[in-house]
């Protein structure tokens, strides 16, 4: 039978925006924390991003597609828990959560996995956007700064002091990265 | 300039990530060739990003929320289809209040030229009747009056005398309104003198008689047959209305 064709402007969206869907579950989830919170924000950041799609230019869809899902994350965190997006870093405080690895026993990639996602949840969430965007998505420092909408020198200096929390805290877990 | 240690360290993590241009790679990569304690903290910075990449710690969209999102995009494109694109809605509101107001302002604009020739006909009437100007032409045969216009305007109005209706054509002359040259007909009725402007109509409706008074004189304003009309007197208004309707048989 006949179908009525797809709108032309969902088709371009699907092709110029649903390809960065893993990178912004990646971003989302980081963020949030946990999974249902994060497909709820890449849920309503796609379809806010629909809504805007014409003030897309065409540019860089990935970067376009996860500024949005950046400020729908920290609007949701902010609903959620109005103070954890300002939590200071208390070294001392979080260091201890990270789950004790067995020491002298080989881990395999699943628990490495494990303890690197843990290590990078334990951040700050401003942290831990810059370490997502650079460390896992692989942004340039423009882009970042471009998605978090701050200038390029505050995510340097961001970027620099989130390594630097990242490194002590997976120094437990792996001294060769201290 | 050569960057001392201090500014070097700084460059440490762009130089790492390759955020640095051709001058400031080459500088940073002197200095790191003489300084234990920065190679130390290039080894650790490449040494923490491969231990993140190796454990592959970025998460991937699970394949359900791939469908949903493609569902609820599919839900939207729909409604926006069927309902309302909020652009589209603010652009039809907008369109619609510049209609409103462009209606408005043509209405106001239209009244106030309107209310100036009304001012102009009064006018030409009261002039009409102070001087020894009332006609040009004086004569109660159409077929005098009538043919006194030839080649003196562009159009040939109806002349006609109204004396059995108890309209008796006085005259014609020649009269100046709204910017134009127009006819002007006098008739009478019981001594009260009916001046009759007509100039070709901008709007080829016809239109029935419309009634303004001012300072005690009734101005009726009319279309009929591509011309428009305007008749001035100090004549009741019910009279003047019955002396427009005849001359618009």
């Amino acid at each position: 039978m006949f179908r009525l064709t797809e709108s032309p402007r969902l088709s371009e969206f699907e092709r110029q925006v649903l390809p960065h869907l893993d990178a912004a579950y990646n971003l989302a989830r980081f963020l949030m924390r946990n999974d249902q919170d994060a497909e709820d924000v890449v849920q309503e950041a796609a379809l806010r991003a629909f809504r805007f799609f014409d003030s897309f230019r065409g540019e860089n869809g990935r970067a376009w597609f996860l500024s949005i899902v950046r400020n729908t994350s920290f609007t949701a965190l902010k609903q959620h828990h109005a103070v954890e997006g300002n939590v200071v870093f208390d070294e001392e405080l979080h260091s201890e959560q990270i789950p004790p690895m067995d020491a002298g026993t080989a881990l395999d990639r699943a628990q490495d996995q494990q303890t690197v996602r843990a290590a990078i949840e334990q951040l700050p969430s401003e942290f831990r956007e810059v370490i997502t965007l650079r460390e896992l998505e692989g942004f340039s420092y423009k882009e970042i700064a471009d998605i978090v909408g701050v200038p390029i020198g505050t995510i340097m200096s961001r970027l620099a002091r989130a390594r630097r929390q990242l490194q002590t805290i997976l120094s437990r877990t792996y001294p060769e990265a201290k | 300039m050569t960057r001392n240690h201090e500014q070097i360290r700084e460059l440490i993590h762009p130089y790492v990530d390759g955020e640095l241009d051709l001058l400031s790679t080459r500088e940073t990569e002197q200095h790191l060739r003489s300084c234990a304690e920065c190679r130390g903290m290039e080894t650790a910075l490449r040494g923490l990003s491969k231990t993140v990449a190796n454990s592959q710690p970025a998460y991937r969209a699970p394949s359900h929320l791939r469908r949903n999102v493609r569902a609820a995009l599919q839900r939207e494109a729909r409604t926006t289809h069927k309902s309302f694109n909020p652009w589209l809605v603010f652009a039809t509101g907008a369109a619609c209040a510049l209609l409103i107001l462009g209606a408005a302002f043509f209405q106001t604009t239209r009244a106030s030229r309107n209310e100036t020739i009304v001012r102009e006909v009064i006018a030409n009437h009261v002039r009409s009747l102070l001087a020894t100007h009332l006609v040009d032409v004086s004569s109660s045969d159409q077929h005098t009056v009538k043919p006194w216009f030839d080649g003196k305007i562009d159009f040939a109005p109806d002349v006609r005398d109204l004396s059995k209706d108890g309209f008796p054509l006085v005259g014609g002359r020649l009269d100046y309104l709204n910017g134009k040259t127009v006819v002007a007909l006098v008739y009478q009725r019981n001594k009260h003198p009916i001046n009759v402007f007509i100039m070709p109509a901008t709007a080829n409706l016809d239109s029935s008689p419309y009634v303004v008074t001012r300072r005690g004189y009734n101005v009726l304003s009319w279309r009929h047959h591509d011309m428009k009309y305007w008749a001035v007197s100090d004549l009741n208004e019910a009279e003047l209305r019955r002396f427009a309707e005849i001359l618009a048989q």
